[in-house]
């Protein structure tokens, strides 16, 4: 029996042993992201911030709301960062449609697919369903494909983008920006010396606009927060009433081991 | 039929009342018989707050799901976008949305660390085979009701994951096709599957749930609760009452203990709904807030995490696998034949099962194995009190080493888990094949391992130090 038994402990410990060095070197190859580049990390602060997201707004309806919609979302909802329901429709609603109704856009899908490739995607989510484990969030995402546009004339738009490689998309912002050219250099592949790889250098600006650079990141920063306060309008409540709700559980919790106590300590 | 009683002289309004409902439904007795003189034994650990624990997500499921029903829509047109008006237009929706998305996950949570009480206690052993086997059920039915569940957001992995699953079933030989397109209702997923699932999720399943629960229940009441000691209370009792002598009432010792339990874990499941809802992507999966596109399919299609460990096994099922198993049928055959004892005519029954099964394994698809091995790593779990043939039941009394082998049973689940999520890569699948054969290793060699090694004494009473 007892040779049967260290037969077996030592069966054990070696499976467990080569579970945990193959885990090991399955998980030690960083994970390749799926296209484009790290992300930057959108300054998360801006979204609790009112004046970012009026802005992020004004530039939303203005640069964004021509081709993709955000049909989950309305317009009114805006209430919540600070607008009154009258500044709501002076001020950004383009289209016609009533301050209660969704953001709605005209676009025709047929034109959409050709001018495009596809039809540009409903916007009230991206925030959210553009977040990937690992590489960061929706926002982040967002923060760094609206900042990463160059000037790339074997595109049919005349336009490409770091984090969304071959994108269907212009760079609508580009007047804000201005127009910049991506500098590549052929460098050794470090894993494999025969090789080269086509390595990002870094962006050279061609022609100014009308922001500065610091003021262009800033006005980005505004559309990210306000593309992520769109999509989970609550998300501020949510947090701050959580806080209540933990505080009352731990005082519950603290009352119930008390009670607990107090009625096990005639259990011998 | 017991004799109608008569309130005491004197009796207040309240018994009065309580006399008067006892002689029509026994109130009382059903009180008295789950609660107040049901008796539990008093040596109860952390791992006894999973049951009760099990019960209020059920609850939360239920409640917060009938809210739902009220705004949600069952049509694969307005599906998705009703699950954002119940977001943003329904006062609170949001609230009762992230609790039953996060209840989902919490419950399966809770259900793998009851289960793994019952597994290390052995509590599934005699008397109590019954109460392990609607337990058995029970994790089935959660199962499908999650399943059915997840398709119902219509987002992207909702579709793209049911597709997935649904196609599976079309890798059964002869009945496959008809079968997936049975459970489809239409040759791709679509309303007709938005329909009926909804109907399983919403109805039929829960019914069933609801009664498997009772069942359980009743069962456990009727032979009582094990406990960490794997003793049985019943046997030493006070003479003059016929109580145990280590147990206690239920209430109020255990469900005040019990609000304990409750108030920690509603503490961890409201810092998820309040603070990280999507807890990394693994409770709400970032593709589902994309509306379902049967056009575009997702890079990567993974089913949630409580499904990963079985999701891996079904993958791990590859032609080489597939010839490892024969080769474990045959090497069992042999086995069997040579030092099973068994009189001739089993020798020749066990050769020619043998040859059958092989030749099975041979001639279908080794994705309508993966498939077979998915159903069984869940089924497999019903056998356990025969499969256990050890002489005691609680991990405390049985041989030190089999805390070892418990141990690698856990960290090989979470491992396969883990496998299931992240896409296919050939280490991961040789170490999912391996995974796979402790997994079925650990089970269906339990009636040899569960025999050998040094037991330890058993006390007579629970292990207990009063507080």
């Amino acid at each position: 029996m007892t040779i049967m038994k260290r037969l077996i402990r030592k069966l054990a410990v070696a499976l467990g042993a080569a579970l945990t060095l193959s885990l090991s070197a399955l998980l030690s190859p960083a994970l390749a992201a799926g296209g484009g580049i790290a992300w930057d990390k959108f300054p998360d602060k801006r979204v609790t911030d009112m004046a970012a997201l009026q802005n992020g707004a004004k530039l939303f309806v203005n640069y964004c709301l021509n081709c993709h919609q955000a049909a989950f979302m309305r317009y009114n909802r805006m209430r919540d960062i600070g607008l009154t329901e009258q500044q709501i429709k002076d001020n950004l609603v383009f289209t016609g449609a009533k301050v209660g109704d969704t953001m709605k856009v005209a676009l025709d899908a047929k034109d959409a697919k050709e001018w495009f490739g596809a039809l540009p995607p409903d916007l009230t989510l991206v925030a959210r369903s553009r977040s990937a484990p690992g590489q960061g969030s929706g926002a982040d995402y967002i923060y760094t494909f609206l900042r990463t546009f160059y000037r790339d004339e074997t595109k049919i738009t005349g336009w490409n983008n770091l984090a969304f490689p071959n994108v269907g998309m212009p760079h609508v912002l580009w007047e804000l920006q201005g127009q910049q050219r991506a500098i590549y250099a052929d460098e050794k592949d470090p894993h494999d010396p025969a090789k080269t790889v086509h390595m990002f250098k870094g962006f050279e600006q061609i022609t100014p606009g009308t922001m500065s650079q610091e003021e262009y990141n800033l006005a980005v920063a505004d559309l990210v927060a306000f593309l992520k306060w769109m999509s989970e309008p609550n998300q501020n409540d949510r947090v701050r009433l959580g806080v209540w709700v933990l505080m009352f559980l731990a005082v519950f919790t603290v009352i119930a081991w008390r009670l607990n106590a107090a009625y096990w300590k005639d259990v011998k | 039929m017991a004799e109608f009683k008569q309130s005491p002289a004197g009796a207040t309004t309240a018994q009065q009342f309580m006399t008067w409902v006892d002689n029509r439904f026994p109130a009382t007795k059903l009180w008295t018989e789950h609660l107040s003189e049901y008796y539990a034994p008093k040596a109860q650990n952390f791992w006894y707050f999973f049951g009760s624990l099990a019960l209020l997500v059920l609850v939360i499921q239920i409640v917060t799901g009938i809210f739902l029903v009220m705004h949600y829509k069952p049509d694969a047109a307005l599906a998705f976008a009703s699950v954002e008006y119940i977001m943003r237009d329904v006062p609170w929706g949001w609230l009762i949305r992230y609790m039953h998305s996060t209840g989902a996950s919490a419950f399966f949570i809770v259900v793998y660390l009851h289960m793994w009480r019952g597994m290390i206690y052995g509590s599934y052993q005699k008397p109590r085979e019954l109460i392990w086997i609607f337990g058995c059920a029970i994790f089935l039915c959660m199962m499908a009701e999650a399943f059915m569940g997840y398709l119902l957001p219509w987002g992207q992995m909702s579709y793209w994951g049911a597709q997935v699953i649904i196609n599976l079933f079309a890798a059964i030989p002869f009945v496959g096709e008809d079968l997936s397109l049975l459970i489809r209702g239409d040759y791709v997923v679509g309303d007709a599957t938005l329909n009926r699932f909804f109907a399983f999720h919403v109805i039929a399943v829960p019914l069933v749930l609801l009664g498997l629960v009772v069942a359980h229940i009743i069962a456990l009441h009727e032979v009582g609760s094990n406990n960490p000691d794997g003793v049985e209370i019943k046997a030493k009792k006070d003479p003059k009452t016929g109580i145990p002598l280590d147990g206690i009432p239920f209430h109020p010792y255990y469900t005040i203990h019990d609000l304990i339990g409750i108030s920690v874990f509603l503490l961890i499941f409201s810092a998820i709904i309040f603070f990280a809802p999507e807890m990394g992507g693994y409770f709400l999966e970032y593709n589902n807030f994309i509306p379902a596109d049967p056009l575009q399919t997702p890079l990567h299609i993974a089913p949630v995490w409580y499904f990963t460990p079985y999701y891996s096994m079904l993958r791990a099922v590859t032609d080489p696998m597939v010839n490892v198993f024969a080769g474990v049928v045959a090497l069992a055959a042999v086995l069997a034949v040579l030092k099973g004892g068994l009189a001739k005519q089993w020798k020749v029954a066990v050769l020619v099962g043998a040859v059958v099964v092989i030749a099975a394994l041979k001639l279908f698809d080794a994705k309508f194995w993966g498939v077979v091995v998915m159903g069984v790593a869940v089924l497999v779990l019903i056998p356990l009190p025969w499969l256990d043939r050890s002489p005691v039941k609680s991990i405390r009394y049985r041989p030190s080493w089999n805390k070892i082998l418990y141990g690698i049973f856990v960290v090989n689940f979470f491992v396969l888990g883990y496998l299931g999520m992240k896409p296919p890569s050939d280490i991961g699948t040789l170490i999912s094949q391996v995974g796979t054969l402790f997994y079925f290793g650990f089970f269906l060699l339990m009636p040899w391992w569960s025999r050998i090694g040094e037991f330890k004494a058993v006390p007579d009473r629970v292990t207990f130090k009063p507080h």
